[in-house]
């Protein structure tokens, strides 16, 4: 027991990830009535890191598909879905995670949002992104923090 | 009730987010190429997802387009030059050209390039443009057979193809066994791929006509292929793009002419019955 845990720490501190080493698993998350009720981490989500990957290309690209009206200087907005703006006004910061998490949840297996935090991907994944989330733990909230002041 | 509620808002939310992004649909446009006018919309054939179906050349931008419609601009053309001088080049160990067994490309490959991919008896598969270019050299010319993309592949076959611009393609579904390999790649075409979790129909029949980020989004037709692309500066086969569109999935690339990417090659094309040949097609 103690080694294990001295072992896990060891491994958190040299991935650096010893600020968020209570990480909820990908394959770990409880959606209930389209609802993630629990933060993913035990660190606050930070919305001015979650904008950065909200517009990344290699990360969350959120602007591929969605409009953002505040964020008007990133070019190229896409339209494939519906505008972000007062996102926060229409859902919870608990659905908002599901949603982020792992969109299928809770609008269907159609939707053609992926899941940034789900391991319930498409077939032949690329080699080398084989049990990894587009997104960390951290991320996902940091990108709900930022959802989360898009309020109408 | 909660999907109601959904869809409605995403309605009202996407009007409002139209500002902002240019206009998402095709346009309303005529193209003439050498003074042939290109059938760009058709009606779909049976079964088919869509009622109408829409040459690529509607979504892209103004300039773009203009190029394509103009054959002493749309530097695909030099594509088509190589590839006649190939036609006409004797290569291989039995003393022979293309044009020694069939003459006048203009005549003999007339309809070749609307027909394609056909059903060959010979190696029980569909058979593309490519690799019946691939038999023939090594069967009747004793010639080695072409790597993937080298550029005499993609001249010879915008060349040929070339010869069919503006005809309608049509595929022969009930020779051979080609009704099983469209079937197969109808199962490729909305089966997702990678991390991202797409199948073709996510951008190209759901997402049809939208802007994902700033690539307006078509129908994903073949009848432009190989198409010269601004951004590379080159031509671009079919299977590369087919390859190109499963790696944005984040996920492993079929090979080219893999079982996998030939039945997806038969049903995509079906899926532009009507469409006229535009090879070569100009994107950006
Ligand atoms: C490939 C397209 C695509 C990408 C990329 C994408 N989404 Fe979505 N998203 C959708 C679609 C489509 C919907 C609408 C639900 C539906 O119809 O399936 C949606 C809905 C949403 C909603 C609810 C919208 C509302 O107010 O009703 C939120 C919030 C959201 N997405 C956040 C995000 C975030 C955050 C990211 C990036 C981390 C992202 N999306 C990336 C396609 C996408
Ligand atoms: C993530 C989005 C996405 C997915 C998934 C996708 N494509 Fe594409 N595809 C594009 C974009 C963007 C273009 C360039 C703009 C256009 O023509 O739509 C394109 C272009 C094409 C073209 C060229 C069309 C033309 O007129 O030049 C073909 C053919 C095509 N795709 C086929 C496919 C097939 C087959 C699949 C599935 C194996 C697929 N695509 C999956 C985004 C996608």
């Amino acid at each position: 027991m103690r080694l294990t845990g001295v072992a896990t720490l060891v491994t958190a501190v040299c991935f650096g990830w010893a600020a968020e080493a209570a990480e909820v698993a990908p394959d770990q998350v409880k959606f209930e009535d389209n609802m993630v009720a629990a933060s993913l981490t035990d660190a606050p989500g930070n919305p001015e890191e979650g904008v950065k990957v909200f517009v990344n290309r290699g990360l969350g690209n959120c602007l591929a598909c969605h409009v953002v009206k505040s964020l008007s200087k990133e070019q190229f907005h896409g339209n494939v879905a519906p505008a972000l703006d007062g996102a926060a006004s229409r859902w919870k910061m608990e659905e908002l995670r599901a949603i982020v998490a792992d969109s299928k949840k809770v609008f269907g297996e159609q939707t053609v949002m992926p899941g940034f935090y789900s391991l319930e991907i498409g077939d032949n994944v690329r080699k080398d992104l084989v049990g990894k989330p587009i997104l960390t733990a951290q991320q996902v909230e940091d990108v709900v923090a930022y959802l989360a002041t898009l309020k109408e | 009730m909660k999907r109601i509620v959904l869809a409605a808002l995403a309605a009202v939310a996407a009007m409002s987010g139209s500002a902002f992004t240019a206009a998402a649909d095709p346009v309303d446009d005529k193209l003439v190429i050498d003074d042939k006018e290109m059938i760009i919309r058709a009606p779909a054939p049976e079964g088919h997802p869509f009622e109408e179906v829409m040459s690529g050349w509607l979504f892209r931008e103004a300039e773009t387009r203009a190029t394509e419609a103009d054959s002493f601009a749309n530097p695909g053309m030099l594509a088509v030059e190589q590839g006649e001088e190939i036609w006409n080049t004797v290569e291989g160990s039995a003393g022979k050209s293309c044009a020694s067994c069939h003459n006048d490309a203009a005549e003999s490959m007339k309809s070749a390039g609307a027909s394609f991919p056909k059903w060959d008896p010979d190696s029980k598969k569909p058979i593309n443009v490519e690799l019946q270019i691939d038999k023939c050299r090594v069967k009747n010319m004793g010639a080695e057979p072409y790597k993937f993309d080298a550029p005499e592949q993609v001249a010879l076959t915008t060349y040929i193809k070339h010869q069919s611009l503006g005809q309608p393609v049509k595929l022969d579904l009930a020779s051979g066994e080609m009704q099983s390999w469209f079937d197969k790649g109808k199962d490729n075409y909305y089966n997702r791929t990678g991390q991202l979790n797409f199948s073709c129909s996510s951008c190209h029949e759901a997402s049809m006509g939208k802007y994902i980020r700033a690539d307006h989004l078509s129908q994903g037709q073949a009848n432009g292929f190989p198409t010269y692309r601004f951004n590379t500066g080159g031509m671009v086969s079919l299977h590369n793009r087919f390859r190109g569109c499963i790696r944005d999935t984040r996920a492993e690339m079929p090979k080219a002419f893999s079982d996998e990417l030939m039945a997806l090659e038969v049903y995509v094309t079906w899926r532009g019955t009507g469409l006229s040949v535009e090879t070569p097609a100009v994107r950006q």
